[in-house]
């Protein structure tokens, strides 16, 4: 056991042994590649990665302690701090667990926004991922307009729901406002641009770029047996050759109407994740087309009725005397769900994202646990890692696509 | 008299009551017989003993001993081909009944089906690590020992994961308050200048939104502008008369305006 003090910190008693030529390093935890909090503890032999030990919990803030501190509906914002590259993935899948809890059906219009934004925060994700890997890679200007179709599609977040970053636009029961005037325009606008510059300026800055091939293909190889005993999902499952999209395979909102495709590769590398995740951006453009002429075909209405558990339109807590109680009670005690448990999958872009709620009957969830797809990614690292040189460990974590919002929760 | 509060539970409570109110469950259905669960029932209930199965929202759940997790979890992989142990964590039932409910949430990919395999352990029990089979476990089942304190038989680095290592306490334990304990509220204080610094550094204000009514370095809200650094003691402010907006008083039989100022 080391003495520590000031100048020399307590250093993780790690079972490295140390022998001649090793060299111990600390990746992070202020690494720009790392993607955030990371301290990724790596033992070196010249520049091979001996052993890799993932350290986290720099960003570690207690969100399932704060979850049962909080009536349901609290917690809701909350969960936009979980993967704050996407964030009304989260705020979906959380409002998803609570509906299947209390056994909501969610009114079609809707379900029509709600797949909407998952698929734009989809593509603000995917965008976010190529800008970011690439960067870490070493193309800079494909960050720069990547960024760029980025900041269009979160303008479309802004003109929804007035937030950037912090969406919250998904409550318990369905959606808050309606679509803007014209947004269903802007957004078919986009869906052209995205298009457009996915073909003339990533993929053509990329695919074929002979630096960019070098650098991803045959590294970070992810076997499917891997894949599977490591819990991977999402992209990183379906690089592997395993095609499972929850999308597809267990259907929630819209998704069992949408005609997309499940794009999956079986090179099990980086460049075949970096090709999916292409691909995945262009099915996404591809159901958002499919939703806005259904959206006209829709009733107004925006929340579930189940006074029970949701307050009524605004209209009707102005005129309506019960209307205005029923509001009073969910405000200052909040819903109570019935007793039970309950696991809710969904394909968030980093992978599956689902909250298990185990509810008590009170208005504060007894247990809520967040199946992070990015912490089960984040222990991949140190299997992945070994074997390979300390120019790919970049590329590899850049491939999982992690968020520490989402690992230390 | 002072309110009681239970000390096994410190997590926040609902301040409205119904004593007759009773809760409605959500619907535990059998398993149908002739479905993909049922044979999953039954491959399971030839190895171990199964207590109780039912289907709960979608989602088959299982609750066996917590000695056969390894057995009963080996054989939903090998046999029910549930090829991925998607999440593990733990739920606090020691005010309750003194336990602890281990869940396993499996799926099942060509099925496209979830499994959710419970069980229960007493406190200070252990589980057997499920790492041999799946390796996603390795990261879950530190996390369950960080937060709960329930340690895995066999597993190849058990340690805390996203609390430090030298923390006290199980962050997720419902004695353990949500604002943190003596020993977190120290923590800092000691790891950097030691223990016998908590005299000359105080105890921490954690509320970012508090101002110091007196101190001008730091905003102070004494009712006027001070200078910064300004010395001010309490008490010895000055009077700061509530100022009303200038009123004109209009005489409508002459026409004319007059500026009045109210008292």
């Amino acid at each position: 056991m080391q003495v520590t003090n000031k100048l020399t910190p307590f250093f993780e008693n790690l079972n490295f042994e140390r022998d001649d030529n090793t060299m111990v390093i600390n990746f992070g935890p202020q690494h720009p590649s790392a993607h955030g909090q990371l301290r990724l503890v790596l033992e070196l032999e010249g520049e091979l990665v001996k052993k890799a030990y993932p350290d986290i919990g720099y960003l570690h803030r207690g969100i399932e302690k704060m979850a049962e501190n909080m009536t349901y509906n609290e917690f809701l914002p909350t969960t936009d701090r979980l993967d704050y590259i996407a964030s009304t993935s989260n705020n979906y899948a959380y409002a998803l667990s609570v509906e299947r809890l209390i056994g909501l059906e969610v009114p079609r219009r809707a379900k029509v926004i709600r797949t909407m934004l998952l698929e734009l925060n989809r593509i603000i994700s995917h965008l976010f991922f190529v800008a970011t890997h690439a960067l870490d890679v070493g193309a800079m200007s494909v960050f720069l307009y990547a960024f760029r179709e980025r900041e269009f599609a979160m303008d479309l977040m802004e003109d929804y729901c007035g937030a950037r970053l912090t969406h919250s636009a998904v409550r318990i029961g369905g959606v808050p406002l309606d679509l803007p005037k014209n947004w269903l325009t802007d957004l078919s606008k986009f869906c052209t641009k995205v298009n457009y510059e996915l073909e003339h300026t990533y993929e053509a800055l990329l695919t074929e770029n002979r630096i960019w091939k070098m650098r991803l293909e045959d590294v970070g190889v992810l076997s499917a047996e891997e894949a599977l005993s490591w819990g991977c999902s999402g992209v990183m499952i379906r690089g592997s050759g395993i095609k499972y999209d929850i999308r597809k395979e267990e259907p929630y909102e819209l998704y069992g109407e949408l005609d997309f495709d499940v794009p999956i590769s079986d090179k099990c590398d980086s460049y075949g994740r970096y090709s999916l995740y292409m691909e995945e951006m262009r099915q996404s453009v591809r159901i958002l087309r499919q939703l806005i002429p259904m959206y006209d075909k829709t009733e107004p209405k925006l929340m579930a009725h189940a006074p029970q558990y949701i307050s009524a339109p605004k209209e009707e807590i102005m005129t309506q005397n019960y209307a205005l109680m029923q509001h009073f009670v969910l405000v200052t005690q909040g819903m109570r769900p019935p007793v039970g448990e309950v696991y809710a999958p969904t394909e968030s872009p980093k992978g599956e994202l689902g909250f298990y709620i185990k509810s008590e009957g009170e208005p504060y969830a007894y247990r809520l646990k967040c199946r992070a797809p990015s912490f089960f990614h984040t222990g991949l690292l140190q299997e992945i890692l070994v074997g390979t040189y300390i120019a790919d460990v970049v590329t590899i974590i850049g491939t999982t696509n992690i968020v520490f919002g989402e690992v230390d929760r | 008299m002072r309110k009681y509060t239970p000390k096994d539970n410190v997590q926040k409570k609902s301040y409205y009551t119904d004593r007759f109110w009773v809760a409605p469950r959500v619907p535990t259905l059998e398993v149908e017989a002739g479905s993909h669960f049922e044979s999953v029932v039954d491959t399971i209930s030839n190895a171990v003993t199964i207590k109780e199965a039912g289907v709960q929202i979608g989602q088959l759940r299982i609750v066996i001993n917590a000695t056969d997790n390894f057995k009963a979890l080996q054989i939903l992989r090998d046999e029910c081909g549930y090829a991925m142990c998607s999440e593990l964590s733990a739920v606090d039932y020691l005010a309750q009944d003194g336990e602890f409910e281990v869940f396993y949430q499996m799926l099942n990919l060509n099925e496209a089906k979830r499994v959710r395999i419970v069980c229960r352990i007493k406190e200070g029990e252990a589980v057997e690590s499920i790492v041999p089979l799946f390796k996603s476990a390795n990261f879950a089942e530190r996390e369950m020992f960080d937060m709960f304190g329930i340690k895995a038989n066999n597993h190849p680095f058990m340690k805390r994961i996203l609390m430090p290592d030298d923390w006290e306490g199980h962050p997720l334990l419902k004695t353990y308050p949500l604002q943190g304990d003596e020993f977190a509220s120290w923590y800092e204080v000691d790891k950097i200048f030691g223990k016998e610094y908590r005299d000359v550094v105080g105890p921490e204000n954690r509320d970012p939104a508090s101002v110091e009514r007196y101190d001008s370095q730091r905003f102070s809200r004494v009712g006027y502008e001070v200078p910064f650094g300004a010395e001010l003691e309490e008490g010895k402010e000055e009077e700061s008369p509530i100022e009303y907006s200038k009123t004109f008083m209009v005489d409508y039989t002459t026409g004319t305006t007059t500026l009045k100022k109210r008292k």
